[in-house]
């Protein structure tokens, strides 16, 4: 099968179009940092894209996942300073890891309960899904006080990840390192599964023509309904690492990404995980790369980049056939 | 006619939101012979196929498939029955490959191996496509293939919406050879069709509609030998559609 390629140069061409400006060790810090954040935005972005492409379901509460893991991540590394000391990398990783398995299964059984007492109700009509969305990111941000309080907290990163190591002269955060690998070991796994697996094929079909999925025999409301918990957990573990990123932990963590997360979703072309890879690294690339050239630009940058590539492409880099 | 009837609609009435579209259809499938839905454009011929699917849900009225009522049913049920549909847009997914979109028509995941060699002998070209998006296929490329999703297991009933819409003649007489092959292998079809040269080649039996309703049943054969009825019946369909 062709499959379209030219997206994939955007990233590179991005990358080498900013060295001229700066010195190799500063762009080789920012690159590192551009794509930590992508591949945190990517977490955070991949089940909303799904979500939407399948269901054609408009959440507004994802937000509130996110939320959820930054807090898992200051209750379980917390509780693990342990694990977090000096001595050890590998207990220092293992705290991570348990703190992002916690995060992904309890926001995934969160997701799960959202879903059937909430999102089920409101299938077909896009107004009473924002309403009601943005409610529950109301009541889940005060949830999050109820439990956690309403000062902000601190992250116990483990010791050696708050470090950095110099690489071609430049200092690079263990920690953002540590994203790049979970993030591509993430979108390596989600590619696994949508293209080789049954289920995969199944939601590839249902994001678009979901009726003609229906008329083969399959529910698409079971289907919906992985996908949806999927979605959440990755949000959690996207919340629990960006909370380590962090490091500062507030009821609105989740909600400040918002913003960034539609643009990731609608720059990759809705319903489209690759796109939704491709789109948070090159939101993350221009953040940092705009951030130190003109830092009061970017938030701004992010914006121009969505209409940059909508005037390229409007549906997206990988736009998905709708029926 | 003794025949087995498999598909039966009785009084069916449905509405789509405020409108209503099906004033109480009546009609009857034979099983193993190929019923032809007629009609002018906007008579409820797709409304009527997507309501057994139970994409649009009958308001009153009884569909029994083999004896059971399905109107109450799921769709994803309905086509466990064994009940396979092609609709009008033809529905294949077009990010997908022709492979994959065959094997969604599987049930369990996996091809019959002498199934598929029946669909290839029938319709070769989907072999040489067989790893490339179906998106890039001709319509009526597109057409065989959603047909042969029919095809790759055994169904009891297939229900196909206007297949021949916007095809070449000679693609036309391909898909005549498919339907004919199909017949051959004793499944049950219900066929809504415009083209009146397709329909009176492979139909054996026939339904007009026309505004909600079944106006005419009857066997092809008296139809096709009857140009008066056939002029009263299809006047308007027929010089809008040759
Ligand atoms: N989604 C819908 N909303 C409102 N009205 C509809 C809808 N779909 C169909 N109709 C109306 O229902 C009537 C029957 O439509 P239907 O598509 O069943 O006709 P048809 O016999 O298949 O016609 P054609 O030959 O054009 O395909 C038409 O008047 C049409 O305008
Ligand atoms: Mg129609």
């Amino acid at each position: 099968m062709k499959r379209d390629l030219t997206p994939w140069l955007l990233l590179p061409i991005v990358a080498l179009a900013m060295l001229p400006l700066m010195s190799f060790s500063t762009w080789l810090t920012l690159t590192i940092a551009g794509a930590a954040m992508g591949m945190m935005l990517f977490l955070m972005a991949s089940g909303l894209t799904l979500v939407f492409g399948l269901m054609d379901v408009m959440n507004f509460a994802h937000g509130a996942f996110i939320t959820l893991g930054a807090y898992l991540a200051v209750t379980v590394l917390g509780r693990l300073s342990g694990w977090g000391g000096p001595d050890s990398l590998a207990w220092n990783l293992a705290a991570l890891a348990v703190a992002v398995t916690t995060g992904a299964i309890a926001t995934g059984a969160v997701g799960a309960v959202f879903e059937r007492v909430i999102i089920r109700r409101v299938y077909g009509s896009h107004l009473q899904q924002i309403l009601i969305t943005m409610g529950g990111l109301i009541v889940a941000g005060q949830l999050v006080i109820v439990l956690w309080g309403a000062q902000p907290l601190q992250v116990a990163k483990p010791v050696l990840l708050r470090g950095s190591f110099l690489l071609g002269g430049a200092a690079i955060e263990t920690y953002r390192l540590v994203a790049v690998v979970l993030g591509l070991l993430v979108f390596g796994i989600a590619y696994l599964v949508l293209n080789r697996t049954r289920i995969g094929l199944l939601v590839r079909a249902g994001v678009e023509n979901r009726e003609m999925v229906e008329a083969l025999g399959f529910r698409i409301e079971r289907l919906f309904v992985a996908v949806f918990v999927a979605g959440a957990a990755l949000a959690g573990i996207g919340g629990v690492m960006w909370g380590g990123y962090q490091e500062v932990v507030t009821a609105t963590i989740g909600d400040e990404m918002t913003v960034l997360i539609f643009i990731v979703i609608i720059i990759g072309g809705l319903g489209s995980v690759t796109g939704c890879f491709q789109a948070a690294v090159l939101v993350g690339l221009t953040t940092n790369y705009v951030g130190y050239l003109t830092p009061k630009l970017a938030l701004g940058s992010n914006i121009a980049l969505m209409v940059l590539v909508l005037l390229w492409r409007p549906r997206g880099l990988f736009p998905v056939a709708k029926q | 006619m003794a025949e087995k009837i498999l598909l039966q609609l009785e009084g069916v009435q449905t509405h789509i939101g405020r409108y209503h579209i099906l004033h109480g259809v009546d009609l009857s499938v034979p099983e193993g012979g190929l019923t032809v839905l007629l009609g002018r454009n906007g008579a409820g011929k797709t409304t009527t196929l997507r309501t057994v699917m139970g994409l649009w849900r009958a308001s009153a009225g009884r569909i029994l498939f083999d004896g059971t009522d399905i109107a109450a049913m799921a769709t994803p049920d309905i086509a466990r029955l064994g009940i396979a549909y092609v609709p009008e847009a033809m529905g294949i997914f077009t990010g997908l490959t022709v492979r994959e979109n065959l094997l969604l028509a599987t049930t369990a995941g996996r091809f019959d191996d002498a199934r598929l060699d029946a669909v290839f002998a029938l319709f070769p070209v989907l072999k040489t496509k067989w790893h490339d998006a179906a998106g890039g296929l001709s319509g009526g490329q597109k057409q065989m293939l959603a047909i042969s999703r029919a095809m790759v297991e055994q169904r009891r009933l297939m229900i196909v919406d206007e297949p021949t819409k916007g095809l070449a003649p000679a693609v036309i007489e391909h898909l005549i050879g498919g339907f004919h092959t199909l017949k051959q292998s004793r499944t049950t079809i219900l066929l809504v069709e415009q083209n009146f040269h397709m329909a009176r080649s492979v139909g054996d039996s026939v339904a007009v509609m026309d505004d909600g309703r079944v106006v005419h049943a009857g066997t092809m054969a008296d139809l096709a030998g009857d140009e008066a009825l056939q002029g009263r019946l299809l006047g308007l369909s027929l010089a809008a559609h040759q």
